[in-house]
């Protein structure tokens, strides 16, 4: 599998920074950076990640199966909306934030939007207990958010593209 | 940019550069008594670096508070094999929000701490395992380690000192249990965040099964200071036996939520009250999770204590990761309760049968309760099944999950039985009995 110059460089540099005998702790960041990259984890590119860190496909899946964080083999949306519910989120109106974002977008827990563009998730806290509520989209934090500002923020998603 | 403004009470130590322009620059950082305390440990030996980090009673601020200097002391200095420092940068107990503040506006204090820490051990590298949502925080990072590469304050004969010391970033992808010291370690090295069993522990054989230092970055960002001051004067910040400084998370119903640096043993009730402005609305406070929800609860009635280690262990909570969660008299218990077991349930790395099963059989109690369809005996059933986990975990995982419930469900019993008595399927258990359990 043949990757962009831009995500090969990466990839020296995630490896690089480990012993040589050691290349496999570059595993997890690899996945999680060639999901950011590519949009989703396939076949070939557990086939691929396996080879560069000395191990079986197997052993990858096996791994990959552990993080929350990596989707395989069904991807996320482009955009994917996070809302914590978690304790200092809950009490400061976390889970009304997510069934607003559940109702108006269409989607549950986990589901994504027909075309692939959007996504949503409830996830545990994500350190942002002091600002809560607290949403993250892809890795953009958000937050203190109202449901005016949850609107707006899910109003914009598709105007980015 | 700060997410809160300051609170006038606070010590500003580990957050002196909070709020400074360009404050993760090498530039401002030295020009800020920078790597000040990285020259003088040159000068020191390794267990004199040690002696200054025991004097400052500096207690690991990852959750446990155990005193760090005792954990440099036992790392195999002598070992042949190389040594590593490792950073727990997961940052996954919720109501904790700190790390990444530090890591946001003074990277610098961190990597001093690192290699003051490689300085004792002997450490040619270290790691910053940092939790995968903190994407943005890797790339402030990188770019610092690069600075200080490029003005020779990491890389080989750091400032002509003989001393090599390198540090990069390590990304996770989504696993509380991976900040776990030992999960860390095994996420680290490329598997599934599933706990060792130990002895030996990190300092013996951690990173690739050699000598370890691995510690919480507050931990890190703390020893710049305690070396600048000295090791005493560090201390007397704090109260006996809970040195300095530590960055509070206020969270939940509270006027003025926000991360706070305040002196070890401030009084729990005055850092709700004057820190932060109260609880929301002129409400009543109703209970406390003291430090991240691992923590037992607190009910108004116990908070008028000071907060380090020492004294919420007497209280029996834990002062734990900093994450202060404040609950006001409209709070449900109940349904606190349900979602901090929803998340340890979640959490669970399934490795072991009392919590795999434990968190699992606690949620599906705590949701049919919750949901008006509880029995009578659930609230006892809670705390019976919580109480067994007690210990007999496999990691401490279990004991997290186990210890709140346990606590809210003994100090709030009264709103688990008020649930039930509503629910139409109360006297069920009479039914439940008449068939045999096998235990
Ligand atoms: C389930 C679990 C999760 C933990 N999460 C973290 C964490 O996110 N950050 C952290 O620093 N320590 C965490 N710890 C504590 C670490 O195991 C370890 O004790 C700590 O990083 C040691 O550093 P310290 O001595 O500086 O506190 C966790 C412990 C457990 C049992
Ligand atoms: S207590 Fe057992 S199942 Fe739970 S996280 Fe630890 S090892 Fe995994
Ligand atoms: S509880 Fe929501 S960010 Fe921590």
């Amino acid at each position: 599998m043949t990757f962009s110059p831009e995500l090969e460089a990466k990839f020296e540099e995630i490896i690089g920074k480990y012993p040589p005998e050691h290349k496999r702790s570059a595993l997890v960041p690899l996945l999680l950076f060639t999901q950011d990259e590519l949009g989703q984890i396939t076949a070939e590119v557990i086939a691929e990640v396996a080879k560069r860190v000395g191990v079986f496909p197997l052993q990858v899946e096996e791994v990959l199966t552990y993080y929350s964080m990596l989707h395989f083999p069904k991807p996320m949306g482009k955009k994917h909306v996070q809302i914590c519910t978690n304790v200092s989120c809950q009490l400061t109106g976390g889970e009304e934030l997510y069934k607003q974002a559940s109702r108006k977008l269409g989607l549950g827990h986990k589901e994504v939007s027909a075309d692939g563009e959007v996504s949503l998730e409830e996830v545990e806290c994500i350190g942002a207990c002091s600002w809560a509520p607290a949403i993250q989209i892809n890795y953009d934090f958000h937050h203190n958010v109202t449901p005016e500002k949850l609107d707006e923020l899910l109003d914009g998603l598709r105007k980015l593209n | 940019m700060l997410y809160n403004e300051p609170s006038p009470l606070e010590t500003k130590v580990l957050t002196r550069l909070f709020g400074v322009p360009n404050s993760t620059s090498v530039e401002t950082y030295v020009a800020h008594e920078g790597f000040v305390a990285f020259r003088k440990a040159v000068t020191m030996t390794p267990e004199a670096i040690i002696d200054e980090v025991k004097k400052s009673n500096l207690r690991g601020r990852g959750g446990a508070g155990f005193p760090t200097g005792m954990k440099w002391s036992f790392v195999p200095r002598n070992s042949p094999k190389p040594k590593y420092i490792v950073v727990n940068a997961d940052e996954s107990e919720p109501g904790t929000c700190k790390d990444r503040l530090l890591i946001e506006h003074d990277p610098m204090q961190l990597i001093e701490g690192m290699m003051i820490a490689g300085l004792v051990v002997g450490a040619k590298r270290g790691y910053i395992y940092l939790r995968g949502e903190y994407r943005y925080l890797i790339d402030i990072l990188d770019k610092a380690i690069a600075e200080a590469r490029a003005a020779g304050w990491l890389g080989e004969n750091i400032q002509g000192t003989g001393f090599d010391f390198d540090c990069y970033t390590h990304s996770g992808a989504g696993a509380y249990e991976c900040g776990e010291e030992s999960a860390l370690l095994e996420s680290l090295e490329g598997k599934r965040g599933v706990p060792r069993i130990r002895p030996p522990f990190p300092a013996v054989a951690g990173l690739y099964r050699c000598p370890t230092v691995l510690n919480n970055v507050e931990t890190y960002c703390s020893v710049p200071s305690i070396l600048r001051m000295g090791g005493e004067a560090w201390a007397n910040l704090g109260t006996p036996r809970n040195g300095g400084t530590r960055l509070f998370c206020l969270s939940g119903h509270i006027n003025k939520p926000g991360v706070y640096e305040l002196p070890m043993g401030f009084n729990l009730l005055r850092m709700i009250e004057e820190v932060g402005g109260g609880v929301r609305g002129g409400r009543k406070l109703k209970a406390v999770i003291p430090g991240g929800s691992s923590c037992p609860v607190l009910t108004a009635a116990e908070c008028d204590l000071p907060m380090d280690f020492d004294s919420l262990k007497n209280a029996k909570s834990m002062l734990g990761s900093g994450g202060v969660v404040v609950m006001d008299e409209t709070t449900d218990m109940v349904k606190v309760a349900l979602r901090i077991m929803k998340f340890y349930q979640h959490e669970s790395c399934g490795w072991c049968i009392p919590c795999r099963e434990g968190t699992a059989w606690l949620k599906k109690i705590l949701t049919r309760v919750y949901d008006g369809m509880g029995q009578n005996e659930d609230p006892a059933l809670v705390h019976e099944l919580a109480t067994n986990m007690l210990g007999r975990t496999f990691c401490p995982l279990g004991d997290a999950a186990a210890m709140p419930t346990i606590s809210i469900v003994e100090k709030f019993r009264d709103e688990f039985e008020a649930y039930v008595r509503r629910s139409p399927m109360a006297n069920l258990a009479d039914i439940d009995k008449r068939i045999p359990v096998r235990a």
